[in-house]
């Protein structure tokens, strides 16, 4: 094997060990040996596999390989791109429709966070994915729909459907108000700013017990209502009928979730769409091009929090109880580690990363503890070797690689 | 002014033979086809001047040269040893200096502290000292200003700094990239009597110029560049008789 | 108390938290300073030391080394937190930021946020959830001026953080290698151009950043008499406030700005109710990125690089 690899893996296997070692070895006052060599010893056997796998590359078997199966390879993904889209889409659809039907309480409710979560991701998307503006904040705006409603409808009795426009125009709003000071600011200052506000309104939550409740949470939201007709003794009457159950609340999430998918592809294909995605590749270009930078800028926070303010709302609805714990910056992170893992601008990225992240590791539960920690790692890892996503966004995969140098003034 | 000796790390050599020679050497930024197969030969001791339009590629080939942008084909050999797969540092550690397009003084550091970066890979003290008073020599200017921050020196004095601190490492090859641009006339020419001395010293120099006129009346050698390709090569005496060269570039 | 003694308890307080904020801000616009990334991961790098610091001293005081040689284990905890956080510095720039550095902006956040979030479950993982107990080894002993208290191991942090700003600061001014970081901060490519190996002067800045970093992590763990994994978010935030407002980038900046924000906290605490004080620290910030990005000793701040 290249020498200079086997140096690397020693190298690497050293620092971890001295990264590794001590912080994991002294969780009190002595020094757990066994518990600290086998996680050194289990990371060096993931490095020792890597140096395997380069060495074999570098023997070329797996051009060789890959030459003799290529033929094979490419019809299979011939057949598979010609599907249309069509039917795959028909196809999820129907798989999501029915799995209620086929699961238990506790998975339907993983269904539920699922999609919520997604919901979440497309919003996010609107504002980092297409106008590129890096939101570190945007579970306020989750926040401020959940408490909008909590709000609305323990003071004022507000159902649950009347809330939802108030609630939409409250976020709407209050993403302009969080949009307004970062409008000139730069990618790391404008993330900054924005995991500032998301910690501002939690905080104010927090703290603001005589609107809030401050840490204890509203409490006691009715459940959104449906009304129909049915006859009864009394002849033809209408009929409340208070989503309760699980699989209500379900096929209540699942069609907000089916509007926000085809919203955000409306957005996407649209004018303003293609303004945003101007702004987000070259702003002073799209100004000068006659793009209004400021009101699209603003129009994509109010956006975005619009949708997470209605998914807000059910959260709130759905649990009858909210809190602000439930609005921490760690939240946000995990909002926007879905929409990079999935693919900055990529819709059906979105919905996969949403499955990925939140489905898998419920079914994976032992290893709970450790799910946000293959997150961070996640995230850094995609960034480096795969930045533009799990199914990338055509458009996002050229400004993701490596920028392009400038040319100096000859 | 004091003489300095810089031959010694010249080796003795045929006179004239190239010191620096680009072979086909083709560049790209992104998708533009910034060089397209450029070959010359800068002879060794040689003040040599690459002139033409803005955009036409010179600045690109200075920082091709210094490996600051990578050249996607053809040689780059200096003294015989191929460098266009070095990267800048490694360019630098050969003998090469350049003092780039905006002279790119350290803004917040001093005078002396640039002057210092530009010896950064010498170890020799003493010698460090008798070159930096040479400099000094060179751009009396300076030595008034040594405790000042680069920033706040006018342009002129900046790009005084700028060749001063590539001179600094006793480089055997000095690329300067548009030395007159913003300049005072008069300066201009005082900036040009230097690098005639300079040259003196046994610097070879590669001179890329807005200033075609200035450039080619200094020079040994001329090549003339258009957008990308260098399209004249000739000794600069009979360039400056050229009527193309007259008629595009020295405004008559 | 009476009011002159008031003010200099003030000022001792001040000056003491402005210390920490000061060394921890000067990592950050270091690191910020080179490569123009903010290190999102450096509060964890600061808890890092704090923990560290605790497993040295707990180990150093089960062999009863604390007592008969203080000093010693003074040098010995900060030095090995300082040493190791610094290795650690290197991993992550190494692993995570490196190999963007000619990515965009995003991608280089993403990335460091991601390291953010995986260093502390990292921490909380492997050291539990709950605060850990540093041990008590300054005790409360002190002295008096007039009614103001100041305690020996505030003098100590105070102390040891002159010291090592100082050395910082001779550090960068003059020596070879601390001009070549400032060169590489100002001009990288022209530093590059002049044979300056801009991958060690990154790598050492993310020595020293981060190892002033654990320092500070050190200092508040045994001043407060505990650690816990989340802990360097507050101290994060608060810190690249100071960074910010004395100018990102400038390293008097830093120290300056971590005054001004030890000063600030300093005198809310003493006057306003305490819950809002992490709110208003929030409103700080926004503000100053909004009305002087380039801070107080900063140069201008460009606003259309992205």
């Amino acid at each position: 094997m290249a020498k200079s690899d086997f140096k690397k893996f020693i190298i690497y296997s050293l620092f971890l060990g001295i990264l590794i070692l001590p912080m994991v070895g002294f969780p009190g006052r002595t020094f757990e040996a066994v518990r600290a060599f086998t996680i050194w010893g289990g990371i060096v056997g993931i490095l020792a596999l890597w140096l395997l796998n380069k060495t074999v590359r570098r023997s070329g078997v797996y051009q060789r390989t890959a030459t003799t199966f290529s033929p094979l390879k490419n019809t299979v993904l011939e057949k598979f791109y010609k599907l249309p889209t069509k039917y795959a889409i028909l196809a999820l659809l129907i798989a999501v429709a029915i799995y209620p039907l086929l699961a238990n309480n506790y998975m339907i409710d993983v269904g539920i966070t699922c999609l919520i979560y997604i919901v979440l991701g497309l919003g996010l998307n609107i504002v980092v994915g297409l106008a590129g503006l890096l939101d570190l904040g945007y579970i306020a705006f989750y926040a401020v729909g959940a408490y909008s409603y909590s709000l609305l409808n323990l003071h004022f009795g507000i159902s649950f459907w009347l809330s939802l426009p108030i609630g939409i125009i409250i976020g709407a709003i209050f993403g302009c108000i969080i949009g307004y000071p970062t409008l000139r600011m730069r990618g790391d200052y404008l993330a900054i700013v924005t995991m500032g506000f998301g910690e501002i309104i939690r905080l104010v939550l927090n703290n603001w017990d005589k609107l809030t409740k401050g840490p204890n949470g509203l409490l006691g939201m009715s459940k959104p209502t449906v009304i129909y007709p049915a006859f009864t003794e009394s002849g033809l009457e209408w009929v409340v009928y208070s989503l309760r159950s699980l699989h209500a609340l379900y096929y209540l999430m699942f069609i907000i979730a089916v509007l926000t998918v085809i919203g955000v592809r409306r957005l996407d294909n649209s004018r303003i769409g293609r303004a945003w995605v101007a702004i987000r590749e070259d702003e002073v270009a799209a100004e000068l091009s006659g793009v209004p930078t400021t009101w699209l800028k603003l129009l994509a926070y109010a956006m975005g929090a619009a949708f997470a303010s209605v998914v807000g709302a059910f959260f709130a609805a759905k649990l009858s109880y909210t809190n602000p714990n439930f609005f921490i910056f760690m939240e946000s992170c995990i909002v926007l580690c879905i929409v990079v893992l999935g693919g900055v601008g990529s819709i059906p990225g979105v919905i996969l990363a949403g499955i990925v992240l939140i489905a898998v590791p419920e079914v994976f539960r032992e290893f709970q503890d450790y799910r946000m920690l293959a997150f961070g790692l996640a995230m850094a890892a995609m960034m480096v070797l795969r930045p533009e996503g799990l199914i990338p966004a055509t458009r996002r995969k050229r400004e993701l690689h490596e920028t392009d140098e400038s040319s100096p003034e000859d | 002014m004091k003489q300095m000796n810089l031959l010694p790390r010249i080796e003795k050599m045929t006179v004239k033979e190239p010191i620096l020679v680009l072979k086909d050497v083709h560049t790209y930024y992104g998708n533009i086809h910034a060089l397209k197969g450029i070959s010359c030969d800068i002879p060794a001791g040689d003040i040599v001047c690459l002139i033409g339009a803005n955009g036409a590629g010179k600045s690109t080939t200075l920082l091709t040269i210094f490996g600051v942008q990578r050249a996607t084909q053809g040689e780059i050999r200096f003294k015989g040893h191929p460098i266009h797969r070095l990267r800048p540092e490694q360019v630098a550690a050969k003998g090469i200096s350049q003092t780039p397009e905006g002279r790119q003084i350290f803004p917040r550091m001093t005078t002396l502290e640039n002057l210092e970066m530009g010896a950064y890979l010498r170890n020799d003290k003493a010698e460090v000292a008798k070159d930096m008073e040479w400099v000094f020599g060179l751009f009396p200017v300076l030595k008034d200003r040594t405790r000042q921050l680069g920033g706040t020196l006018s342009g002129g004095e900046q790009q005084m700094l700028a060749i001063g601190r590539a001179l600094m490492s006793r480089p055997e090859l000095l690329l300067l990239d548009e030395p007159s641009l913003g300049l005072a006339p008069k300066l201009v020419e005082k900036i040009f009597e230097t690098i005639l001395e300079i040259n003196k010293m046994g610097v070879t120099i590669f001179l890329v110029e807005q200033n075609a006129h200035m450039a080619l009346s200094i020079s040994n050698r001329g090549f003339v560049m258009e957008t990308g390709r260098i399209v004249l090569t000739d000794r600069a005496a009979r360039l400056l008789e050229n009527e193309k060269v007259k008629k595009a570039y020295l405004g008559e | 108390m009476d009011n002159a003694s008031f003010i200099i308890q003030q000022l001792i307080n001040a000056i003491f938290l402005g210390s920490i904020f000061s060394l921890i801000a000067l990592g950050y616009t270091m690191v910020y300073g080179i490569i123009e990334l903010i290190n999102f991961a450096h509060g964890e790098l600061f808890t890092a030391g704090a923990f560290i610091g605790i497993i040295v001293l707990a180990a150093l005081q089960q062999i009863g080394f604390v007592e008969t040689h203080f000093v010693l284990t003074l040098i010995f905890v900060f030095g090995m937190s300082m040493a190791y956080v610094a290795f650690l510095g290197v991993a992550i720039e190494h692993v995570a930021y490196k190999p963007l550095r000619k990515a965009s902006r995003l991608a280089a956040i993403l990335s460091a946020l991601g390291m953010s979030i995986f260093l502390s479950n990292g921490m909380m993982l492997s050291q539990g959830v709950s605060d850990r107990a540093y041990p008590a080894i300054f005790g409360l002993k002190g002295f008096s001026i007039l009614d103001a208290r100041i305690t020996y191991g505030q003098v100590f942090i105070i102390v040891l953080s002159l010291l090592l700003m100082v050395t910082l600061n001779m550090f960068v001014n003059w020596s070879k290698l601390g001009k070549a970081m400032r060169a590489t901060a100002q001009n990288q490519t022209m530093a590059r151009m002049l044979g300056i190996d801009i991958d060690r002067t990154i790598r050492v800045t993310f020595m020293i950043g981060p190892a002033l970093g654990a320092a500070a992590g050190v200092m508040v763990g045994m001043y407060y008499g505990s650690v816990r994994f989340d802990m360097g978010f507050i101290y994060m935030i608060k810190a690249f406030a100071a960074a910010i407002l004395g100018g990102i980038g400038s390293i008097p900046g830093a120290v300056l700005g971590g005054m001004i924000i030890g000063g600030v906290e300093v005198l809310w605490s003493a006057f306003l109710p305490s819950e809002w004080k992490d709110v208003t620290t929030f409103v700080v910030l926004i503000l100053v990125l909004y009305l002087r990005p380039s801070g107080i000793l900063g140069e201008h701040v460009s606003e259309t690089r992205v």
